[in-house]
């Protein structure tokens, strides 16, 4: 059985260290810092300390990690060796000065636009959300420019939809409303229809959605969306699933956010960064942030000559060394390697669901792409996830889609074999029959990992939240 | 039979494309024109393209500009190496991820040390999009909706700023800066009023100018919210924003131990006080115990984002920049209080030293009369672009080029860094080189 490491490591500032120099620096006098409470460790000190402290973590590295809608593939190491030969370069040096770099930017926005079927690419947005976020602004900006951006207030997205769908589009000022889901787990269609009209300003989905049910009616959704003079919006999160397989522009969407960190297989690094390029058709390619990357023939260089830019979303290009650890991926695997993941993590999913669905519930339909839903019978998500944890395992996403109640959201991956997954499926059988027999060992469970099951309750009440807290 | 067969079989599918059979044909996609390489040819390709590239190794280098050439210290690119903290995502499952919870709560206490602060939050994306975040948060505490910033705001700043504080229908307005480059504190308090949501002072500011008013800023401001954008490299031995009455201290994290990597990714940081943290945007770490009693850390506050509160969130960010926060939290360990004293003094020492260098041969550096961080502008007698490719051709990369124009009371300048990456040679180098072609 798995057994974390464990130690009672200490926090940084309570580690024995040097003390404290003065340094006598020319600065005006009464903003002159007085002290500086931190410690004076040696490199050892410090090496062991963080090492110790990921030992009490889990990473893709260590084992089957199957959080749905996160797309935790194996990231190879080709990628993070290359992405270090570009690590000092500042973004404003010289055009002739980053050719290698802007290339790189160059043929990633290219190799994107074959993937998905879209006209043009930023690669500003440092995240999925914040690609989101830019779609939203690209939705106004558009509607602004055609004189509709006071009556079009209303962005519409399913009940399934990801929580930062709903925020994204509230930052940008719109109103949110949900359109509910039909019992095949898609889209009401009739709702849909009903609720679209000339104050429609666009409607984000996510295809697969997060059930892992691919919206089958797409086409229809389009037509609605597009005789309304409203927007369609492709939240890419789950392109793991479709790749080579259909393409956002084929299916008729006009505004695509990719997640670098989840398709293109750039590690998530503890919660980022991702990388959340965007990208447009037709019309919205003249609303992009600029600068945009454009070769001449000749040589690489930054466009900002954009019609109609939103301006910018954030400092720069964007993540940079993300794109270059999905640009390594992509060249690694070209376009039929891209469509094998996708086939195989589609497999993955639906062997794996096939394999435990008659111990759990599995709401809606039955074929999946590559993540599926499914509710414990005689447990709590809650109490399956921690149980998952003592077998070395990291659990699924729980709770989420908020449509199915103790929800386990699972997504394997292509990166996982028969073995790998067949071993998955024999914990989850077995904490299933757990749940029946002997439900204590759920409930106390993790017993395995570096703690035990944490008083989130406490945490929220009372917040500690830098050591200083403590004093 | 091989294992894809096998499963394949096991589902009841004779081929995979029943797999997709849910995907009407309508919308199936012929191919995806890229080619593969196999993984040689890969890296020798990347080989070839980072070979076109002139690093600050390759080329003396003194751009800044609100990202900074740093040193990354090998320990620390090792610890961030660890693939247990890079290969993990998001800590959702807190028992199985202590070492990434306690890394991002000891980050969360470092820049909560470095600006005096009461709180701070995992990570935003940028300085950038911290200081939208900043003018949305103002909004929440206060209602109100214009946004008064320096005139010298880079215009990219504004930008971003203008776009995240566009969907609440706030506004920015600029204050003018005095002879000296630091904020006019007679002209900042006539513009303030019942409207004005926030404050928004860079310390040092975009010039490198560290502003010897921004003490005597909070009191003008009633329900204003005060935000100050910092170097957190310059809080080794500058006041720290607290204790000037800050409510909202935001900067660029990079300059802590990240990488510059050609401008991402980087690290956004945003820090309050405790009165405001339910305002707040982005993840925030807590310390608590488990069911034993032991010391524990998990992502807490929760309801003020995303996944739970939706179109109600403080903030839509959700993927941040957590291992820029390991790779900044390194970095302070490693330093340590006396090596950042020691960095930033080296760094101030560098300026100044550049700044006589080029005085004695006969340019005006600084423009402004005011101590500096690691930054300043020198007056340029030509355009500063044309300055800039010259420049290179003398195998030396100048700063950022401003025009005259830009900014109100500056030349044809040139805003130069020095980091610890700076040697005296490259400073000769820049001097001789400038005084050449101008």
């Amino acid at each position: 059985m798995y057994q974390q490491a464990k130690y009672d490591e200490p926090l940084l500032i309570e580690i024995k260290g040097k003390e404290e120099k003065e340094i006598i620096v020319d600065v005006p006098d009464k903003l002159k810092r007085s002290s500086l409470n931190l410690p004076n460790l040696e490199e050892w000190q410090v090496v062991r300390h963080y090492t110790r402290l990921s030992q009490m973590n889990y990473g893709v590295d260590i084992n089957t990690y199957p959080l749905g809608s996160c797309t935790m593939k194996y990231n190879p190491k080709l990628n993070e060796e290359i992405a270090k030969w570009f690590s000092y370069l500042h973004p404003y040096q010289d055009e002739s000065t980053v050719q290698g770099a802007l290339q790189i930017m160059y043929e990633l926005q290219e190799m994107l636009k074959k993937i998905t079927d879209m006209d043009d690419f930023t690669l500003q947005p440092a995240a999925g959300a914040h690609g989101e976020f830019t779609g939203m602004l690209l939705v106004r900006a558009y509607h602004e420019y055609k004189g509709e951006l006071e009556k079009r207030r209303n962005v519409l997205l399913p009940d399934s939809a990801h929580g930062t769908n709903p925020a994204s589009a509230a930052m940008a000022g719109f109103n949110v409303i949900e359109i509910p889901s039909n019992e095949k787990g898609m889209v009401d269609l009739e709702a849909l229809e009903a609720a679209t009209d000339d104050t429609t300003a666009a409607f984000m989905i996510t295809n697969p959605n997060t059930l892992g049910i691919f919206e089958e009616e797409i086409l229809e959704i389009a037509k609605i969306m597009h005789k309304n003079g409203a927007l369609l919006y492709y939240d890419g999160a789950n392109l793991n699933a479709i790749m080579g397989i259909t393409s956002p522009g084929i299916m008729g969407f006009d505004i695509v956010h990719l997640n670098l960190h989840k398709t293109f297989s750039t590690p998530h690094g503890g919660g980022g960064p991702g990388s959340g390029p965007v990208g447009v058709r037709g019309e919205l390619v003249d609303f992009l942030p600029v600068p945009i990357v454009r070769y001449d023939g000749e040589k690489y260089y930054l466009d900002y000559d954009v019609k109609h830019t939103i301006g910018k979303v954030r400092s720069f290009y964007g993540n940079f060394g993300v794109m270059v650890k999905a640009w390594a991926y992509i060249k690694r695997f070209g376009g039929e390697g891209l469509k094998n993941a996708t086939i195989r993590a589609v497999l993955n999913s639906n062997y794996l669901k096939e394999r435990i669905k008659g111990h759990y519930e599995l709401p809606h339909k039955d074929l999946r792409k590559h993540e599926f839903v499914v509710k414990p019978k005689n447990a709590r998500a809650l109490d399956v996830a921690k149980r998952l944890l003592d077998f070395g395992v990291h659990a699924p996403t729980i709770y989420f889609p908020l449509i199915v109640h103790e929800a386990l959201m699972i997504e394997p991956t292509e990166s996982e074999n028969k073995e790998t997954l067949d071993k998955f499926a024999d914990i989850m059988l077995q904490i299933a029959k757990d749940a029946e027999e002997n439900p204590e060992i759920l409930k106390e469970a993790p017993h395995n990992t570096a703690i035990k099951r944490v008083d989130e309750v406490l945490a929220a009440r009372k917040p500690v939240l830098t050591w200083k807290d403590k004093r | 039979m091989n294992e894809f067969d096998d499963m394949l079989k096991y589902l009841g599918m004779k081929s995979w494309e029943e797999l997709f059979s849910d995907i009407p044909k309508e919308v199936w996609k012929k191919e995806i024109e890229i080619d593969a390489m196999d993984e040689i040819s890969v890296y020798r390709y990347a080989k070839e393209l980072a070979a076109k590239n002139k690093d600050i190794f390759d080329m003396p280098n003194f751009l800044g500009a609100g990202i900074y050439f740093h040193y990354i210290p090998p320990a620390v690119l090792e610890i961030v190496g660890r693939s247990e903290f890079y290969t993990s995502y998001t800590p959702y499952q807190p028992e199985i991820s202590q070492g990434m919870l306690q890394t991002l709560f000891e980050y969360q206490s470092v820049i909560a040390e470095l600006t005096g602060m009461d709180v701070a939050n995992s990570s935003m994306y940028d300085s950038h999009t911290s200081l939208g975040e900043a003018a949305r948060m103002a909004y929440r505490i206060n209602k109100r909706k214009e946004v008064l910033v320096p005139e010298n705001l880079y215009w990219e700043k504004e930008s971003v700023l203008k776009n995240y504080i566009a969907g609440l229908g706030m506004s920015i307005k600029k204050y003018p800066l005095n002879e000296r480059g630091m904020v006019a504190l007679d002209k900042l308090q006539e513009l303030i009023s019942e409207d004005t949501a926030m404050v928004y002072v860079e310390n040092p500011n975009f010039f490198g100018v560290i502003d010897e008013g921004v003490d005597e800023i909070k009191e003008m401001l009633g329900k204003a919210i005060y935000t100050v954008g910092v170097n957190p490299l310059s809080l080794a031995v500058l006041k720290p924003p607290a204790d000037y009455g800050a409510d909202i201290v935001i900067g660029e994290g990079q300059i802590l131990g990240n990488p510059i990597s050609f401008g991402g990714p980087l690290l956004g940081i945003f820090a309050t006080r405790k009165q405001y943290v339910r305002k707040m945007p982005g993840r925030l770490i807590g310390e608590t115990v488990d069911q034993d009693g032991r010391r524990a850390f998990v992502m807490t506050l929760q309801t003020r984002e995303q996944h739970i509160r939706r179109g109600k969130a403080t903030s839509n960010i959700c993927s941040n920049e957590a291992l820029c926060a390991v790779f900044s939290v390194a970095f302070v360990a490693y330093y340590g209080a006396n090596g950042l004293k020691e960095l930033a003094k080296k760094n101030m020492d560098n300026a100044r030293m550049l700044m006589e260098k080029l005085r004695n041969a006969g340019f005006n550096a600084p423009i402004f009369d005011a101590k500096h961080f690691n930054e300043f502008l020198v007056e340029l007698p030509k355009n500063p672009h044309e300055i800039s490719k010259e420049l290179l051709k003398h195998g030396v990369h100048g700063g950022l080029p401003i025009n005259a124009g830009c900014y109100r009371n500056v030349p044809n300048s040139m805003l130069l860094a020095t980091t610890e990456l700076v040697r005296e040679e490259d400073m000769d180098k820049l001097v001789s080189a400038l005084k050449e072609v101008s």
